[in-house]
């Protein structure tokens, strides 16, 4: 398994609050500018495959400590355990208390599935609103 | 000709025996012995290893015993793995009994989940059952059952109860009669040749025109590099392994998930090297 680097993952979108703003703020110097922002909703972009990263929704449930920022773009090729890792480091969580994510509001990926794979895989789902981008939900125990 | 039924149950109690060796830097306060089992294919390493590890923790001091994990020529193995992919994967082509290795130190945290009770084998199970009807029925089939049928299907599993266990699975296996098939074949493909985890992909068991899906098919789209020309002429140069068997590529995809699934319900496919002798 790929050892998970440091968390890699790039802010996408301005200042939360400002649903759909494509304004970048003067601070996301150091963070990549999100390409899906800039593209109009009407565009004819073809889905996922030739892009190098995913885009991402990651909403809290229950009474987990929510995300500010909720949009990211992940490397296909992170693991569903980066990912945890990533969101457990983002929260402050202590290694102990665990975090749980879910997908389509029905199963936990496998812990060693890329993402990319999982967008692949869930892409087609009825569930997702938002079918450019892949939601995950977490939860911590 | 044989009922399919009995290919299940054929599937069920696949067994390879395998001898467990205390690796050789752990402290023993008395000689290891070797410990020798039949483990079922379906199921999980932690699940199955409890006489394993009564065994060896009898030799050693309760403060060298942290969390047991085990390995095969050097590569740690998967517990959330099914035994039979593992085998498959890594050991396919060696002489029996499969020879692991059994580790109580320096648990290798970059290569395995930790697997502190049965109860995280449980959660990756369903999980993966849950995934699978995802792809077959959208979720339509498992969000049906109720919460005993689902405890069922671990149960069956976790007692080795094969009846017990396709009482209820057999419903996952279920489709529409006009629609020929599932919605998507849940599978995994893995290469003993490759640092990634797997490939999944969302293939359909039917053709637009009708036609069913082969495994060739399915291997054709999503891992072209397989299925060469000289692979067609006769020079094998990998074996399409499911269940230590290599089924013909004109094997119908659907065929195969409703029989060769795992009891997690995905197909788990291991490609490795024809071996050259």
């Amino acid at each position: 398994m790929a050892e998970p680097e440091r968390p890699s993952m790039t802010l996408l979108g301005g200042p939360v609050g400002g649903e759909g703003a494509t304004e970048m703020g003067p601070d996301t110097n150091t963070l990549e500018p999100a390409p899906s922002t800039a593209v109009s909703p009407g565009s004819e972009e073809p889905p996922g495959d030739a892009k190098k990263k995913i885009d991402i929704l990651l909403k809290a449930v229950g009474d987990t400590p929510i995300m500010k920022t909720k949009k990211w773009a992940v490397e296909r090729t992170r693991t569903i355990q980066g990912l945890i890792d990533f969101i457990k480091k983002f929260l402050k969580l202590v290694a102990s208390e665990q975090l749980f994510i879910y997908v389509n509001q029905s199963f936990a990926p496998s812990p060693d599935q890329e993402v990319g794979t999982l967008y692949e895989v869930i892409n087609f789902s009825l569930y997702i609103m938002n079918k450019d981008k892949l939601l995950i939900n977490y939860i911590s125990a | 000709m044989t009922d399919d039924k009995d290919v299940l149950r054929d599937v069920w109690f696949g067994r390879i025996p395998t001898c467990f060796t205390l690796y050789q830097d752990e402290i023993t306060e008395r000689e290891a012995e070797p410990y020798y089992l039949l483990l079922p294919r379906v199921s999980y390493l932690t699940l199955v290893t409890d006489k394993v590890k009564k065994h060896f923790q009898k030799v050693m001091r309760q403060e060298d015993i942290s969390e047991i994990w085990f390995e095969y020529e050097g590569t740690p193995l998967k517990w959330h793995y099914p035994i039979g992919l593992l085998f498959d994967l890594l050991a396919s082509n060696t002489a029996l009994p499969w020879n692991i290795t059994v580790h109580f130190k320096s648990f290798p945290e970059k290569d395995l989940l930790h697997c502190p009770s049965k109860d995280t084998i449980e959660a990756h199970f369903m999980s993966c059952i849950k995934e699978a009807d995802a792809l077959k029925h959208k979720s339509q089939v498992i969000n049906e059952m109720q919460k005993k049928d689902h405890k069922q299907l671990w149960m069956g599993l976790q007692n080795d109860k094969f009846d017990q266990f396709w009482a209820i699975n057999r419903k996952l296996m279920e489709y529409p009669a006009e629609d020929n098939g599932f919605r998507y074949i849940p599978f995994r493909i893995y290469q003993a040749t490759t640092e990634r985890p797997f490939i999944q992909k969302l293939f359909r068991p039917v053709a637009t025109d009708g036609q069913l899906h082969t495994l060739g098919d399915l291997l054709k789209e999503v891992c072209p590099s397989v299925i060469t020309p000289e692979e067609l002429d006769g020079v094998k140069k990998n074996q399409i392994m499911i269940h230590g068997i290599e089924p013909m590529l004109e094997t119908p995809l659907q065929w195969l998930s409703e029989h060769l699934s795992y009891p997690d319900n995905f197909l788990h496919i291991s490609i490795i090297p024809q071996p050259t002798d």
